[in-house]
Parts: C-alpha cells; structure tokens; sequence
C-alpha cells in the first residue's frame, strides 16, 4: 500500500511513481503530470522557481493522499511535487493513482490535482524570456504590487 | 509575548524577510497578528484577507494565538 505526499528536488520518473502504485488488485492506473508550459498569460516563460512551506505542503500533500484513497476506496495514492528550478516540459507535479476500476482512478486523480491547487502552500514564480520575474497565484494572473 | 510570523514567496518579498517578530498580547488571535503584521514595513501590501496557518494548519481569524505557536501567512498557493 503507498498512500503518501512527497517534495523531491531531483526530477521526477513518472515510470518509478507508476510501479509504486501498481498491485494485482488494480485494473486502472492514472498518472498525471504537471509540466513547465512555455506561455502563460501571454508572455513567454523560461522556466519556474517552486518553492514552499516545506513542512506544511508535506503533511498537506499527505492529508490529500488519505482523504483520497479514503474517498474512492483507494489503496494507492502517491503524489509527489518537485521544488527549485525547472526548465521548460520538466514535470513539476507527478500524480500515481491506481483503482480497481478506470471511472474511480480517473475521477480520484482528478480530484487529486484539485486539492493540491487549492491547499498546498507551494509557490511559483515565473522567469520569462524577457529576463522579468513574477509571482504567480492560482488563477495564472501576476501578484499584484510585488513585481520588482 | 512575541510571535514570529513566517513570510513565504511574494509576502517575503513585500515584507523585506522571511519572517518577522511581533509583540502581541496574551490572549490575541490570528486577527490580531494581521493587524500587528500590518503596521510592520510592507505590511501594508497584504491582501484584505490572506491565509494564515497556525501550527502548519489552516486557521480562521478568531484562531487563538499562543507563545510558541508556529504562525504563517500563506500567499496565494500555486502548486501543480
């Protein structure tokens, strides 16, 4: 059984997060990837600097993992997010869950990805191709009054 | 009794630090730290009303406030 929330530095292997959730129980295996997309809102990104409330995002991303295999009838959630500096198509966010059936896992990585969106405190700032760097809160628009 | 806040990505940046301390009376609540965060330098850059944790949890604004509790304003998460 892996159930479990994990911040990484190093890149993520989407084939390591897939063989950790894998049992012969599971008929279905979701993986989602979150990766570094080259615009946002217009400008022209280079890469993304996350970083977060270490300890928090860590026991946040484990509630995430319970409350989810608990909530579709799970036995293997792993969710693991990457901090530090990422270039463009480098995953920031893998997502492995596995069910006994495809509507569940699909419906179970779903609601994953969404919790982690709203509750982790992780952050990103945005360098773009331009040399300018912001903050980024959820709705993709710049923080307002804290650009350099 | 002093609190130290901690500060995260753009609240670190307005606020200059990673973290401050604050005075706050015994009894105070987390509506009383924002208010102390507030009159602090950059402080005025805060949001109406960010997200605060106490003790790596989410908390409301009526959320007591103790020596040695762990506080944090959370800015805007965008995780993913």
């Amino acid at each position: 059984m892996t159930i479990d929330g994990r911040l990484v530095r190093e890149s993520i292997d989407p084939s390591a997060l897939v063989r950790e959730v894998a049992r012969s129980a599971h008929g279905a295996i979701v993986l989602f990837l979150g990766v570094v997309r080259d615009v946002n809102d217009g400008r022209a990104v280079a890469g993304i600097e996350y970083t977060a409330y270490e300890a928090m995002a860590c026991s946040e991303l484990r509630a995430i993992a319970r409350e989810a295999a608990d909530r579709f009838g799970s036995s293997d959630v792993l969710i693991v997010h990457r901090l530090g500096e990422l270039s463009l198509e480098d995953a920031s966010v893998g997502i492995a869950v596995a069910h006994a059936h495809r509507d569940e896992a699909y419906a179970l990585s779903r609601w994953t990805i969404e919790q982690l969106k709203r509750r982790v405190p992780i952050w990103k700032q945005e360098h773009y191709v331009d040399g300018t760097r912001d903050w980024v809160d959820p709705s993709g628009r710049s923080v307002a009054g804290v650009t350099p | 009794m002093s609190v130290t806040v901690l500060l995260f990505a753009s609240y670190a940046d307005a606020f200059g630090s990673p973290s401050v301390s604050l005075e706050i009376a015994p009894g105070a609540t987390v509506a009383d730290v924002l208010a102390a965060c507030r009159q602090h330098p950059g402080g005025d850059r805060l949001p109406a009303a960010p997200m605060v944790a106490v003790n790596q949890r989410y908390a409301a604004v009526s959320t007591p406030v103790h020596a040695g509790d762990e506080v944090a304003l959370i800015p805007p998460v965008a995780g993913g």
